[in-house]
C-alpha cells in the first residue's frame, strides 16, 4: 500500500433516487463533521421522485476547503444503472465499493475494488421487508466506516439526530452499520491509502442548508406574512418557515404573529405578499426562475408603487424549465431590471449559509427602509446542500421599519403629507398603513402615473419627477445594503470579483494560484446591488479584474461594465454554467488562461 | 392628503358616527354618463353611510378596467389599492391580513374576473377571503373600446366585433360551485336591491360575491343585449325583496310570520327576505343550484340573494391571529428573544 492519505479526499456514492440513501449519506457527512474534520456535501440529484441515478459527494478537507472537486478518490456503487459510470469515475489508485449483487465486471486494475454483500447483511437481520431497501444503505456506511476509520460513536450521534431520538429506527440502522463494519473487518483487506482521523477544525460550528438558514433569518427578521408556491429548489425555504414559525413566533396565549399561505401559483404568491407588504407587514415569498418569470408584472408594480416585499430566488438552471435540480447564477440581469419600462431592482447576494440567515432578516430592513422589492439571490447549491457554518448570530441591529407615519405623526403634521413627496431629499417618501384612523392617512395606491399625493396623473413633468426620484432612491439604497467583502493578498495586481456560492471555490483557487503559480490575487465578493463605492475602488486599483460567475453570458460582468463604463477594458468575464457547483480547478485554470492570453496580447 | 377632502359635518344629516354622506364620496367619476358602475358606486356610498361604517375601516381593491377605476369614485377616506388586471384577489388576500378588523371591498369586472382573473377569483372564493367581491358585469370590454368579454351571451352582436359564438361564463355559478359563502346577483338598474345586498355583503364574515349586471351605455346597451338597461328592466325577476337589519336593531320592516325568511349573519345582523311569488331559501345549496340553472333558461334576469352560509370561518379566522392588528405589532412582538438563538443553533447539527 502506498503512503497513507489522511483527511484529504472525496467520496462519491451512486444510488437510486428515492432509495433512502440521503439518510446514509448525511450520516457519513455528519459523523465526519463531529470528528472535527472539515467537510462539504453535494447532492447531485435528478428531477425525479424515484428511480433515476443520483450521486452524493462528500469532500473531506483538513485544510478547510469546501468547494466541489471533480476527482473522486472513493466511489460507492449501489446502482446497477450507473455502475459503469461510477467505476470509470474512480481516480487511479482510488477505491471502489460496490454492492455484490450487481453482476457486472470490474474492468479496471488501477483501483482497489471492494465487494459489499449488501443484501446478505440486511437479510441476516430481523428487518421488516418494507424497510429493507432503506436500511440497506447503512451497509455501505458500516463498511466505509471500517475501511477509512469513521468513529462509530459519531455515527450513532448522527443517527440519533436524524431520527430525532426515536430509538427503534436508530437501533435498526446502527445495528446494520456495526454488522457491516464487522463483516468488513473480517473479510476485506485494506489496500487503498485513504483514512480519516479526528481533528479539531469544526469546533463550535454547525451544519445547515441555506434554505433553512434563510427561513430562520426571516423569522428573526420578524416575518409576518409568507405566500409561496412549491418549486424546486425553493420549496424547502417556505417549508422551513412552516416548521419553525409556530414555535418561535406563537404568543403565550397561542395567538400567531404571522401567516403562511400556499398560493395557487406564483402570480398569486407575489400578489399576496405585495398586498401584505403594502398593508405594513414584513412580507415575503420564495421561488426560483420559472416562478420569478411569472412574478414579473407584479414586481414592476411594487417597484413603481413603492411597496416593501422580500423575494427569495433560489436559483436553478434556466432558461425555461431548464435543469430544475442543478445550480446556477443565471437570474441576475433578469432580476436587476425586472419589470417593463425603466426598473432597477435591489438585490442581496448571500455567499454562505450564515449570510442566508443574516440576509434573511436584513432583507426586511432594506425593503421597509427603501419601500421597494428586495431580491435575495441564493442558489440550489447554497440552498439545498448541507454546509458547515459558524453558528447563526442574533441580529445586531434593531429592526428598521422605515418611514411610516402614525396617527400621532399625522396629527403633528396637521394631516399635511403626500405619499410620494421627497421630504428628506433621499428619494424615500413617507407612507401610512391601512388601519391608520387619521382622516388624512388613507391614499389610493395605483400602478398608474401618480403625483406626489398619489393622485392619478399623466402630466409629463410629474412623470419625470417621479421617475427621477426613484432613481435617486436607488442610489440612496447603497448605504443600507451590505458592503462587499475583500480577501486580499499583499501586492496583488489581479482582482477577482464574484458573488454568492462561488466563494469557496475562489478562495481555494486563490491559494493554489499563489502557492503553485506565483499569481497573487485580491478577491472582492459582492453582496448587494446597487454596487457599493468600494466596488469602484477595487476595480480602479487593480490591473485586471476577473468577474467570475455561474452563467453563460457573464451577467455580473455586464452589470459592472454598465455601472463602471470607464473601466470596462479592465473587466474580464469568466462565466460558465453546466449546472454543477464550480471547482477551484475551474477558477484556477480559467484565470491562468486569461492571464496568459492577455500577456500575449500585450506582447 | 388633506387637500380636496369633503368637509365633514356640514349638513344636518349625520350618521351615528357623526359623518355625512359627503364623507363617503369619492372623486367625480370619469366613466361614461349613465354607466352602471356609477350607480353601484352611489349605492356603496349610501350603504356604508347608512351602516355607520368608518371609511378608514374599509380597504378598497380593484384590478384593471372600467370597473376597477371606480374605487376612485367612492370612499375617498378609505385606503385603496388599484392593482393589476385580474390580480385584485391576491392583493386583497395579503392586505387583509395586515389588519383583520378592516373590511375589504373589491371591485372587479367581467373582463377582470372572468378571463385573466378567473384563477384568482376562484381561489379567493375557495379561501373565503373576508371581503365583498363585486363584479360589475357588462359583457364587454369598455376601456379598450368594445370587445366581447367572457360573460357575453352567445349571439351577442357588437359593432366591429361581429357575433359572439362562445358560451358565457356565469359569475354566480362559478362562485357557487367554488364554495362561496355568499352569492348574489343584482342589476345596477335596481339600486335599492343593490344597496341592501351590499349591506348584507358587508355584514357577512367571508367572501361575498355580488354579480351585478351593470350596463355599458357606450358599447353594449342594445335593447336585446342581456347586459343592457332595457333588457334588465324588462326581464328582472327578483327572488325576494331584501332588507338588511344591522346588529342590535329591531326589525322594523313589515314581516309576515311564516311567509318571509330571516338569515342571521355572523355579526348578529339580519337579512330579511320578503317573499314575492315563490318560496326561496338562500341557505339551501341545492335550491341555489336549481335557481341558477333556471336563471339560464328562463329568459329573465333573476336577482337576489342566491346563497349564503353565514357561519363558516373566514380565511383570517383560521389563522388565529393576535387581536392587535398584525401591522401594529412591534419588534418586541416579532423578533424571537436572544436566548432562542442558542436553541436554534443546537437544532442544527
Amino acid at each position: 500500500m502506498s503512503e497513507r492519505i489522511v483527511n484529504d479526499f472525496s467520496i462519491t456514492v451512486g444510488t437510486v433516487n428515492g432509495s433512502g440513501s440521503q439518510t446514509a449519506n448525511t450520516t457519513i457527512l455528519r459523523a465526519l463533521f463531529k470528528m472535527g474534520i472539515p467537510i462539504s456535501g453535494k447532492n447531485l440529484f435528478p428531477s425525479n421522485i424515484q428511480g433515476l441515478p443520483t450521486w452524493y459527494t462528500i469532500r473531506i478537507s483538513r485544510d478547510g476547503f469546501i468547494a466541489r472537486r471533480e476527482e473522486h478518490e472513493i466511489v460507492i456503487a449501489m446502482n446497477p444503472n450507473s455502475f459503469a459510470r461510477d467505476l470509470a469515475d474512480v481516480m487511479p489508485g482510488g477505491a471502489f465499493f460496490y454492492a455484490d449483487d450487481i453482476k457486472l465486471d470490474i474492468t479496471r486494475d488501477d483501483i482497489v475494488a471492494y465487494p459489499m454483500p449488501v443484501k446478505e447483511i440486511v437479510r441476516s437481520q430481523d428487518i421488516p421487508s418494507s424497510l429493507r431497501d432503506l436500511v440497506a444503505n447503512m451497509v455501505y456506511v458500516g463498511i466505509l466506516s471500517q475501511m477509512i476509520g469513521i468513529d462509530h460513536a459519531k455515527i450513532k450521534q448522527a443517527l440519533d439526530f436524524h431520527f430525532k431520538g426515536r430509538q427503534k429506527p436508530i437501533d435498526m440502522n446502527y445495528n446494520v452499520v456495526k454488522l457491516a463494519a464487522n463483516w468488513a473487518a473480517e473479510n476485506l483487506e485494506k489496500k487503498d491509502p485513504y483514512f480519516v482521523e479526528p481533528l479539531d477544525k469544526t469546533d463550535g460550528m454547525v451544519m445547515a442548508d441555506g434554505n433553512t438558514a434563510s427561513a430562520l433569518g426571516a423569522i428573526y427578521g420578524g416575518v409576518q406574512f409568507v405566500s409561496w408556491y412549491p418549486i424546486t429548489p425553493a420549496s424547502s425555504l417556505a417549508e422551513s418557515l412552516h416548521e419553525y414559525l409556530p414555535t418561535l413566533r406563537k404568543n403565550d396565549d397561542g395567538k400567531h404573529t404571522f401567516a403562511v399561505v400556499q398560493a395557487e401559483d406564483e402570480l398569486a404568491a407575489i400578489g399576496m405578499a405585495i398586498g401584505a407588504g403594502w398593508g405594513g407587514l414584513r412580507a415575503m415569498t420564495s421561488t426560483s426562475g420559472p416562478g420569478l418569470s411569472l412574478m414579473t408584472e407584479f414586481v414592476g408594480l411594487a417597484y413603481f408603487a413603492e411597496i416593501p416585499v422580500v423575494v427569495w430566488d433560489v436559483q436553478r438552471v434556466g432558461p425555461s424549465t431548464g435543469m430544475p435540480t442543478r445550480t446556477s447564477q443565471g437570474d441576475l440581469t433578469f432580476v436587476h431590471s425586472m419589470g417593463h419600462g425603466d426598473t432597477e431592482q435591489i438585490i442581496l447576494l448571500p455567499g454562505s449559509v450564515n449570510e442566508c440567515f443574516e440576509f434573511g432578516w436584513r432583507a426586511f430592513d432594506a425593503a421597509e427602509r427603501l419601500q421597494a422589492p428586495v431580491f435575495v439571490l441564493s442558489d440550489l447549491d447554497l440552498g439545498m446542500n448541507q454546509w458547515m457554518t459558524e453558528p447563526f448570530k442574533y441580529p445586531d441591529t434593531p429592526m428598521d421599519r422605515g418611514k411610516v407615519l402614525s396617527e400621532q405623526d399625522l396629527e403633528k403634521l396637521k394631516g399635511d403629507w403626500g405619499r410620494y413627496r421627497d421630504v428628506d431629499g433621499d428619494g424615500i417618501p413617507y407612507r401610512t398603513l391601512p388601519g391608520n384612523t387619521h382622516q388624512a392617512a388613507p391614499y389610493f395606491l395605483r400602478g398608474t402615473g401618480h403625483n406626489e399625493n398619489a393622485r392619478y396623473s399623466e402630466d409629463p413633468d410629474v412623470w419625470v419627477r417621479n421617475m427621477e426620484r426613484l432613481k435617486k432612491k436607488y442610489q440612496t439604497a447603497k448605504q443600507y445594503l451590505p458592503k462587499p467583502i475583500a480577501h486580499n493578498m499583499a501586492g496583488a495586481k489581479i482582482g477577482i470579483i464574484a458573488f454568492g456560492s462561488t466563494d469557496a471555490a475562489i478562495k481555494e483557487a486563490q491559494q493554489q494560484l499563489a502557492d503553485d503559480h506565483k499569481v497573487k490575487t485580491d478577491f472582492l465578493r459582492l453582496r448587494a446591488i446597487p454596487f457599493a463605492d468600494e466596488v469602484k475602488e477595487f476595480i480602479e486599483t487593480h490591473d485586471q479584474v476577473y468577474v467570475l460567475e455561474m452563467n453563460r453570458d457573464g451577467q455580473m460582468h455586464q452589470l459592472l461594465t454598465l455601472a463602471f463604463t470607464k473601466f470596462a477594458p479592465k473587466l474580464v468575464s469568466i462565466a460558465f454554467n453546466d449546472g454543477l457547483p464550480p471547482t477551484a480547478k475551474w477558477v484556477r485554470e480559467s484565470i491562468l488562461e486569461k492571464v496568459s492570453t492577455l500577456a500575449k496580447e500585450v506582447s | 392628503m388633506a387637500t380636496n377632502l369633503p368637509m365633514a359635518g356640514t349638513t344636518a344629516n349625520l350618521n351615528s358616527i357623526g359623518l355625512s354622506k359627503n364623507d363617503y364620496r369619492g372623486n367625480p367619476s370619469t366613466l361614461c354618463q349613465g354607466c352602471g358602475h356609477n350607480s353601484i358606486s352611489s349605492q356603496i356610498i349610501s350603504a356604508c353611510y347608512e351602516m355607520d361604517l368608518a371609511p378608514e375601516k374599509v380597504i378598497k381593491f380593484s384590478g384593471i378596467g372600467c370597473s376597477s377605476k371606480s374605487p376612485t369614485y367612492f370612499l375617498n377616506r378609505s385606503f385603496g389599492f388599484n392593482g393589476l388586471h385580474g390580480r385584485m384577489p391576491s392583493v386583497a388576500t395579503g392586505a387583509l391580513f395586515a389588519d383583520s378588523h378592516l373590511r375589504g371591498i373589491g371591485i372587479s369586472g367581467d373582463g377582470d374576473s372572468a378571463s385573466i382573473g378567473m384563477g384568482q377569483f376562484k381561489h379567493a372564493i375557495r379561501r373565503n377571503v373576508p371581503m365583498v367581491y363585486i363584479v360589475e358585469n357588462n359583457g364587454v370590454y369598455g376601456l379598450t373600446k368594445g370587445q366581447f368579454s367572457a360573460t357575453a351571451e352567445v349571439g351577442l352582436r357588437l359593432k366591429h366585433q361581429g357575433t359572439n359564438t362562445y358560451m358565457p361564463i356565469d359569475i354566480a355559478w362559478e362562485a357557487l360551485v367554488g364554495n362561496a359563502t355568499f352569492v348574489a346577483r343584482s342589476f345596477a338598474g335596481d339600486p335599492k336591491q343593490v344597496k341592501e345586498l351590499i349591506k348584507a355583503a358587508l355584514g357577512h364574515n367571508g367572501i361575498a360575491v355580488l354579480d351585478i349586471i351593470s350596463p355599458c351605455v357606450t358599447f353594449n346597451n342594445q335593447d336585446d343585449a342581456f347586459h343592457s338597461y332595457s333588457w334588465g328592466k324588462e326581464h328582472e325577476a327578483p327572488l325576494h325583496e331584501l332588507s338588511y337589519v344591522p346588529p342590535a336593531e329591531e326589525i322594523m320592516v313589515e314581516y309576515e310570520e311564516g311567509e318571509d325568511k330571516e338569515v342571521t349573519l355572523h355579526d348578529g345582523s339580519v337579512i330579511v327576505l320578503k317573499k314575492l311569488d315563490r318560496d326561496y331559501d338562500p341557505t339551501d345549496r341545492s335550491a341555489a343550484i336549481d335557481v341558477l340553472e333556471e336563471a339560464n333558461s328562463c329568459n329573465c334576469l333573476l336577482t337576489g340573494l342566491i346563497y349564503v352560509e353565514p357561519d363558516k370561518p373566514s380565511l383570517t379566522d383560521l389563522y388565529e391571529l393576535t387581536d392587535k392588528p398584525l401591522n401594529r405589532l412591534e419588534e418586541s412582538d416579532l423578533r424571537p428573544k436572544p436566548e432562542t438563538i442558542k436553541e436554534i443553533n443546537d437544532l442544527m447539527f
